[in-house]
């Protein structure tokens, strides 16, 4: 049985595309058939993440008009062969994007894979409500700021009611949390919210904490997502994160604020 | 938190309490206000319309609240009528 899951969050700028090829390409390392799609309808990013840009050739609404196969327009990973990406188009044109089209490209997906991740785009649009649409479990990326918080909040509210699963008064969405970029020096301080603030206030499962890492945007930039980044620790973090996903009993790591210097105390930040 | 910085610092509540406290209050009145069905301002503007035909009054002067108690729901309707009462002359 393949698992439909969506990468959402309400707010832009959290990480759901990083967290999205991540957590793709964790599931792939695993053995997994995973795809991940991109439904950011216009403004297609996840192709530079996952650092295949290059050999886009069709696109998600190219295989929903029927222009292109599924074969055609899914692409590869290079460094792992259970690892497939369907990029989002580039026009602005969303007519074609419908419950039925994206559903008969999701259908034909699970044929071939065994866990379909689509990174939703930011806001509460129709990109959006066709990510969660179709999910059986949701991540939920929230940083650790009042925005984001109640962004989050409020997508839950949608998943609640605006998707399949809700509409047709089946078992719910799994909603999983995931809190990004967290920095326990300042939870430490008391100027940032902690795990347990955000827990109590979204009052759903934590299955992981990603810290702030100047590795995500190298990574980025070098077009690898940051999971593969063995060294850091936002890179471990997405591995204990993906483990936990599959039943793993794996405890939450970098917590605790990094020890500094005596001068870096003194007059650092 | 550097020697310098806590120095500076005045004796403020942190402020990631004061966030969470903030959050706890909004987001109670949000998931309230989000079971309200879709309806409510469509019913809301077709009243004023109905009524507005016969006094005038303001958009302000309608209340509309649901209520759930126990398995009865409640639809209270409260139109304020204008002082002194206006009748429309045709």
């Amino acid at each position: 049985m393949s698992k439909v899951i969506v990468v959402t969050s309400g707010k832009g700028g959290v990480g759901k595309t990083t967290t999205s090829a991540s957590f793709a390409t964790g599931l792939a390392m695993r053995g997994y058939k995973t795809v991940v799609i991109d439904f950011d309808i216009g403004l297609r990013n996840l192709d530079l993440i996952m650092g295949c840009e290059r050999r886009v050739v069709y696109d998600f609404v190219n295989v929903i008009n029927q222009e292109a196969s599924l074969t055609q327009a899914v692409i590869r990973d290079k460094a792992y062969e259970n690892l497939h990406i369907l990029p989002a188009s580039q026009t602005r044109d969303k007519e074609s994007f419908t419950i039925k089209g994206v559903g008969q490209v999701i259908n034909e997906l699970k044929d071939s894979f065994e866990y379909i991740i689509c990174d939703s785009p930011a806001g509460i649009e129709k990109g959006a409500i066709m990510a969660l649409y179709f999910a059986d479990e949701a991540l939920l990326v929230t940083n650790p700021e009042v925005s984001s918080v109640r962004d989050s909040d409020r997508m839950l509210g949608i998943l609640h009611a605006k998707s399949k699963r809700a509409i047709d008064g089946i078992e719910p969405i799994k909603e999983h949390l995931i809190i990004n970029r967290y920095i326990p020096s300042r939870v430490e301080s008391g100027e940032m919210l902690s795990i347990k603030d955000i827990q109590d206030l979204l009052g759903i499962d934590l299955l992981g904490v990603i810290p702030e890492s100047e590795m995500v945007l190298q990574a980025s930039n070098a077009g690898v997502p940051v999971i593969r980044e063995e060294e850091s620790n936002s890179g471990q973090a997405y591995r204990d994160l993906v483990g936990r996903f599959l039943g793993e009993d794996i405890p939450l790591r970098f917590l605790e604020p990094e020890k500094k210097g005596l001068l870096k105390r003194l007059f650092g930040t | 938190m550097s020697l310098l910085n806590y120095l500076s610092r005045k004796n403020n509540k942190p402020s990631a309490s004061l966030a969470k406290e903030r959050l706890q209050i909004i987001l109670a009145h949000e998931r309230a206000s989000i079971n309200r069905p879709d309806y409510l301002p469509a019913l809301k503007r077709d009243l004023m319309e109905v009524v507005g035909r016969y006094i005038k009054i303001n958009a302000d002067d309608i209340k509309i609240n649901l209520e759930k108690e126990g398995d009865t729901e409640i639809l209270e309707l409260n139109i304020a009528l204008p002082e002194p009462l206006t009748e429309s002359t045709s």
